[in-house]
């Protein structure tokens, strides 16, 4: 198949051997489970149980809130002890609000409702089952996957992508999942298919997988899922770029996949579908490398989601080196975590524990001008110089070079020479811009309840002025009365 | 506790320092070719050019109350005096060197706010500066006498051409480039100009009258070649650059041979090599985009051209690339790169559902 080219992007060292060469393994059953209510975009699920309550496996303990939201299911049988704050996966170390599971160890699982031909199914009824299930993009997004595919319906979409690309450092976890559950996932991508009815299905995944392409191409013969190689380049598992290097288009600036007609998802959620539309298996665990320099025996591990992270790092034989870094996801995006007792959350796709050379954090220093961030950068932006007007807090000359079409890939922060955290700024000035925005409408809603107020009680005294005056005429229209009455009584 | 940090949590093996260390790598073989072809001068001429902008970069950030250390230890001054070094005249007396050396890091760097700042190349803003003030010196050329050949000054000759400025009547020459306007002053035309003066093996080996690292075409062109290979510089501004000169060169020759040198002449004389690859690549003063800097280059190479054919002096490298570093913001601001999901004027690309 013929790809199209791609803008900038960079080549950082793979690291991939240290956990690709050996199979899933299931995680043992961890005691507590921390489950968060916000694992997804949007709002933060509903609990419906309560601290007491028996829970089996795959019973609903959290129901989504409002359009843009997903449930959230028991990964285990056992207890609920608590419900309240606990320490979530942000770099300062923030809590959010969470329930505590406590496993009794006996896996029990809750009725599910099996299909037996899940490709008779209705296309609303596959996204219904799908939003049932909890599943969200397990690529790293956590956008609700029922709430996608309904939108990509409505509105049309000829083309599905799956991304196989995983183009983050360290990262196997969609490569194993392709290697050893490969039919599986194939039949999860024909069931998103049928749900958006897409015409065209592609499969992308880079070709430093080899292994995973042959057994995604055995898997999906005779089916119309095409799989494609595609070279190996950060950031190819973007949204963005992979559209680009498979359709050779673009998504508008501001706008979705779905305004050119394709809908793109992760294959790790392909497999989350698949078993949630023939198993009713809701999405209760996930497959996450446990990588970095750091640890003893980098692997990837099927662990239950709500997992504390410690148990991830103790599985892969704790660490061998100083970790001087900890990161949730790659190394590229992934976010920094310092306490190890945050818990796997639907979108944790990888847990890294790097050494310090791995890291290759250094002072920043002048900005020399050497445009590498402009030839680095996917989007076609100017990184330098998006900077410098954002450290002078100039966000207007900073949009005006096009912040708000950066992806924060990281590219240009990783090949600057300087170290300047370009990424950072733009994160950075990407937040200041979205404050500025909401004081705005603050402002102006607070505006209008004053121009309402004034008005109102221009309103009450103009009725209060209409009342008095229609009163005054009363009692006047009644003295003339009265006088009239007299003088016709003195005249009798 | 580990500080935060933001992602990328990875980064590429390059640092400031170590794109400095390899630009000097590049310069060192025609560096140390001029040492053995101009001898003891040379090798002084360079010393003191380099100790000089470490002196006065110290110096400066001292009087600013900045930090010495990193300013020293990320390789631009010296690669600054490097670079001023290899383009005086060999035989250039000591308090020439010091000057154009103080004048490249302190009025041509430190003084626009150091590293990164600068709108003029520092060292051409200093040979210019040099050359318009003290034209007899800048212009003072000797035949080469390799280190190794018989005629060599030894080390104490050395001392004294540079320290005490005793003149080398001798060995005094004129560049081709010189030779060649004054030749025309005189009504003489390249055919009678040109001979005995010019020989292409020889501008390419290096072995003619000229600056003390400008000569060897062949190393300028190997180390301008490894720079490319390690993805230290790109091709577009040298390519354009070369272009630019040999471009027009090869059309008025072509018109008028005895009056216009040909590309050949004009690719291996002067600092065309050395502008077009170690020059018109300093980052800092030149365009973001790879487009910018074709045009950034071809712009050195075609103003280089007309100084050269046109102009009051024989050589015209530095004056085209300050010319052209101060065309950098202007290019800068009209050449950018398409943005993606965008036109190229920055409106958002139509929704297509059909394709």
């Amino acid at each position: 198949m013929k790809l199209f080219n791609l803008r900038g992007g960079v080549h950082p060292e793979g690291h991939k051997a240290l956990s690709a060469l050996h199979v899933i393994r299931e995680l043992p059953l961890p005691k507590h489970l921390y489950l968060s209510l916000q694992q997804h975009i949007g709002a933060p699920a509903a609990p419906v149980v309560q601290v007491g309550d028996r829970v089996l496996k795959g019973q609903v303990i959290a129901t989504a809130q409002g359009n843009v939201s997903a449930a959230i299911h028991a990964p285990t049988s056992g207890t609920i002890t608590a419900l309240g704050d606990w320490v979530s996966p942000h770099p300062s170390g923030l809590t959010a609000p969470t329930m505590t599971l406590a496993s009794d160890g006996k896996e029990q699982w809750i009725e599910t409702p099996t299909v037996a031909d899940p490709f008779a199914l209705a296309p609303a009824d596959i996204a219904a089952r799908v939003g049932a299930a909890g599943i969200v993009g397990l690529g790293g997004a956590t956008f609700p996957a029922a709430l996608k595919l309904n939108l990509s319906r409505n509105s049309g979409v000829q083309t599905l992508i799956m991304n196989g690309g995983e183009c983050e450092p360290y990262l196997t976890c969609d490569n194993l999942i392709m290697r050893e559950r490969a039919a599986q996932v194939i039949e999860g991508i024909r069931l998103i298919a049928l749900a958006v009815e897409a015409k065209t299905v592609l499969v992308g995944i880079e070709d430093n997988k080899p292994d995973a392409i042959a057994a995604m191409q055995q898997a999906a013969k005779g089916t119309s899922v095409k799989v494609v190689s595609m070279p190996s380049m950060y950031p190819m598992g973007s949204e963005k770029q992979i559209i680009q290097v498979l359709t050779g288009n673009e998504i508008p600036a501001g706008g979705r996949p779905a305004d050119i007609g394709v809908l793109v998802h992760n294959v790790a959620t392909a497999y989350a579908v698949q078993q949630a539309i023939r198993f009713g298996r809701p999405l209760i665990s996930r497959i996450i490398t446990v990588s970095g320099g750091a640890l003893n025996q980098p692997c990837n591990v099927e662990a239950l989601i709500g997992t504390p992270v410690q148990e991830l790092i103790d599985f892969a034989g704790g660490y061998r080196l100083p970790a001087t870094r900890l990161v949730l996801g790659g190394p590229m995006m992934g976010q920094q975590f310092t306490n190890t007792q945050v818990p796997v959350l639907k979108g944790t796709s990888g847990v890294l524990a790097l050494t310090a050379s791995e890291v290759g954090q250094a002072e920043a220093s002048p900005c020399i001008r050497c445009a590498t961030c402009v030839r680095a950068c996917p989007v076609g932006l100017l990184p330098l110089e998006m900077a410098a007007h954002i450290r002078v807090s100039d966000l207007t000359g900073a949009v005006e070079l096009g912040l708000r079409d950066c992806i924060a890939c990281g590219s240009c922060s990783y090949v600057c020479p300087a170290h300047i955290p370009l990424v950072h700024y733009f994160n950075y000035a990407k937040g200041d811009l979205a404050a500025q925005e909401r004081s705005k409408l603050k402002q102006e809603s607070t505006k209008k309840l004053a121009e309402a107020r004034t008005e109102r009680i221009a309103r009450i005294e103009r009725a209060r002025a209409e009342a008095a005056a229609k009163r005054k005429a009363a009692r006047e229209a009644k003295e003339r009365a009265a006088a009239a009455a007299k003088a016709a009584t003195e005249e009798a | 506790m580990n500080p935060i940090a933001h992602s990328p949590h990875a980064h590429a093996p390059l640092s400031i320092p170590k794109i400095m260390a390899m630009v000097m790598l590049a310069l060192t073989p025609a560096t140390l070719y001029g040492f053995w072809l101009f001898g003891w001068p040379a090798i002084n001429l360079w010393v003191i050019s380099l100790t000089s902008a470490m002196l006065g970069e110290t110096l400066i950030l001292r009087m600013q109350s900045r930090p010495v250390r990193p300013a020293l230890q990320d390789g631009s001054g010296i690669l600054t005096a490097w670079l001023l070094a290899i383009s005086l005249p060999p035989t250039a007396p000591w308090w020439l060197v010091v000057l154009g050396s103080l004048f490249a890091v302190i009025i041509g760097k430190q003084i626009f706010g150091g590293l990164g700042q600068n709108v003029f190349n520092p060292a051409m803003a200093a040979r210019v500066m040099l050359l318009i003030s003290f034209p007899l010196e800048m212009t003072s050329w000797v035949t080469p006498a390799p280190l190794t050949s018989a005629h060599a000054l030894s080390w104490l000759e050395g001392l004294r051409t540079t320290f005490l400025s005793q003149p080398l009547d001798a060995m005094a020459s004129a560049s081709l480039l010189g030779h060649v306007k004054t030749e025309f002053t005189r009504g003489v035309g390249l055919d009678q100009a040109l001979v005995g003066h010019f020989s292409t093996m020889d501008a390419i080996m290096g072995s003619r009258v000229g600056s003390m690292g400008e000569t060897a075409a062949l190393f300028l062109l190997a180390g301008g070649v490894f720079l490319i290979a390690r993805r230290i510089i790109t091709w577009h501004a040298p390519v354009a650059m070369l272009l630019g000169v040999a471009v027009p060169a090869l059309l008025f020759h072509a018109i008028d041979g005895n009056h216009y040198s040909g590309p050949m002449v004009h690719l291996l004389s002067g600092g065309l090599m050395l502008g077009a690859f170690f020059i018109v690549t300093d980052p800092v003063t030149s365009p973001n985009t790879a487009l910018g800097q074709f045009i950034f280059g071809a712009g050195c190479g075609l103003l280089t051209w007309i100084i050269r054919t046109w102009g009051g002096y024989p050589e015209g490298v530095a004056f085209a690339v300050l010319l052209m570093n101060s065309a950098t913001p202007l290019i800068d601001q009209y050449v950018k790169p398409r943005i993606y999901g965008r036109d190229r004027k920055g409106a958002a690309l139509p929704v297509n559902k059909e394709s």
